[in-house]
């Protein structure tokens, strides 16, 4: 972390816009088994932003070494690359106004082409690769663009229901301008059948928001020869102007 | 037809799910030699000003066990109450304090631990002083949308009584969900997730 300017924008104080808490999953989804316990009951108290929730840390280019956006040999052995269908996923990071969001701290982690984590607790049988480790990240540039190499996850099954199984995703975390921008998301992958039968996707009450989870594969931007693309945009909150605000009467 | 506001939905969110931390803490993971640290594993150095605490807790489920899987971020102003932002117009903050941390929950017991700072007091709105606080948000396997809350100190009495946004909470026997305790050098701040003692979380 660094306090450098990432731009030459002026910097955004505004309060952000309320959430649309019936966009987003509720809390308590008793299909998604393990919500039932972790999901408070009490109404939440809301709140219009004050400085706290406003402001947030910035993270300078200077924290990113050469391979964190490349997953197929960030982990992998000199001369060595993961195994799995080689992919691209780029995008825009835009806000609810439709503006490019600069130096956004997008963090990735997935499961390898097998469907399997890297990780003490995972316990599906298919095999680790030694060349794969799964996590990744980057920051939007300028205007909000990011892009990333990794390759193609495989669905895993998971305890929940007897048999059911994620559809082939990546995990994303976005540390936009303002601590209340915080979010984490999924990426689904076009025309996977399982997206329509996943608990987890399922959480999310609006077919329009799945959708918009939902990367599309992305011919143009394919290098030939080499990797496909997708395209996968992430919306965070939008802001008020502060033309009006934060002055008090008479200051 | 009028004009449209052309607003853009915020993409969704979804559970961080159970292995948040290959993403955001690989080296507490296990997956070294990608990143050189984990982000936001230290908020101070040696020259940071302000009366040096430990905040610990755990994140306890509706059958009262602690989150072993859990994600816990936190962001908090510096001694005199400047966030170290490019949002913050008020002056310029502590340079040798971050002002964010994260920290995982341990993978046994449970507890998450941050070394830190006791924050100054920031005005609210309209000017007047919020009571020293720290932000927090959690994400686990379970939580579809991660959970907003503020920590305040106990021994803040006279501050917190006139606290603008403690204020706001209707039921006042559940004001202390969100005043950590005293213990020696530090303090202890357990956020429950539901039950009698659910701590009031925000939608900010
Ligand atoms: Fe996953």
């Amino acid at each position: 972390m660094s306090g450098a300017t990432l731009s030459n924008r002026k910097p955004e104080t505004g309060a952000f816009y309320q959430r649309d808490l019936d966009w987003h999953p509720p809390a308590y989804t008793p299909q998604y088994k393990t919500s039932v316990l972790r999901s408070p009951q009490k109404a939440l108290l809301s709140l219009d932003n004050t400085l706290s929730e406003i402001t947030g840390p910035v993270f300078g280019h200077n924290i990113l070494g050469e391979l964190d956006n490349d997953l197929i040999h960030n982990f992998a052995k000199a001369g060595e690359s993961a195994i799995g269908p080689r992919i691209i996923v780029h995008g825009h990071v835009l806000d609810e106004r439709g503006r490019g969001v600069d130096g956004v701290l997008l963090e990735f982690w997935q499961a390898n082409a097998g469907g399997r984590y890297r990780h003490r607790k995972e316990g599906y049988m298919a095999p680790l690769d030694p060349n794969f480790g799964g996590c990744g990240r980057t920051i939007t540039d300028e205007n909000g663009y990011y892009c990333l190499r990794t390759i193609q996850p495989g669905p895993y099954p998971w305890p929940n229901r007897a048999n059911d199984w994620r559809p082939a995703h990546i995990h994303f975390s976005a540390f936009g301008h303002g601590f209340a921008q915080r979010l984490i998301t999924q990426m689904y992958f076009e025309g996977d059948p399982l997206i329509w039968k996943c608990p987890i996707v399922d959480t999310i009450p609006d077919r329009e928001a799945i959708e918009g989870l939902t990367a599309v594969l992305d011919m143009e931007a394919t290098i030939p020869m080499d990797a496909r693309a997708y395209k996968f945009d992430i919306v965070l909150r939008g802001r008020r102007s502060t033309l009006f605000e934060n002055r008090r009467e008479g200051n | 037809m009028a004009q449209s506001l052309n607003r853009l939905k915020e993409s969704a969110s979804q559970t961080a799910g159970p292995y948040v931390h290959i993403g955001c803490t690989p080296n507490f993971a296990e997956i070294t030699g990608v990143y050189s640290e984990d982000l936001g594993a230290s908020m101070v150095n040696d020259k940071t000003k302000g009366e040096r605490i430990t905040i610990s807790g755990h994140v306890i489920d509706g059958a009262d066990t602690p989150l072993k899987d859990a994600l816990v971020e936190i962001w908090q102003a510096d001694a005199s109450g400047l966030y170290n932002s490019p949002a913050e117009m008020r002056g310029s903050a502590d340079p040798n304090f971050t002002g964010w941390g994260r920290c995982p929950t341990d993978m046994t017991t449970g507890e998450f631990r941050f070394e830190t700072i006791k924050p100054g007091r920031v005005p609210f709105k309209d000017g007047r002083l919020m009571a020293p606080h720290i932000t927090f948000w959690i994400v686990a396997r379970g939580i579809n949308l991660g959970l907003s809350t503020r920590m305040y100190f106990e021994d803040e009495e006279a501050a917190n009584a006139e606290d603008p946004v403690l204020a706001r909470i209707e039921h006042r026997v559940r004001v202390p969900t969100l005043l950590a305790k005293k213990d020696g050098n530090g303090y202890t701040f357990d956020i429950h997730l539901q039950g009698e003692k659910e701590t009031v979380f925000f939608d900010i």
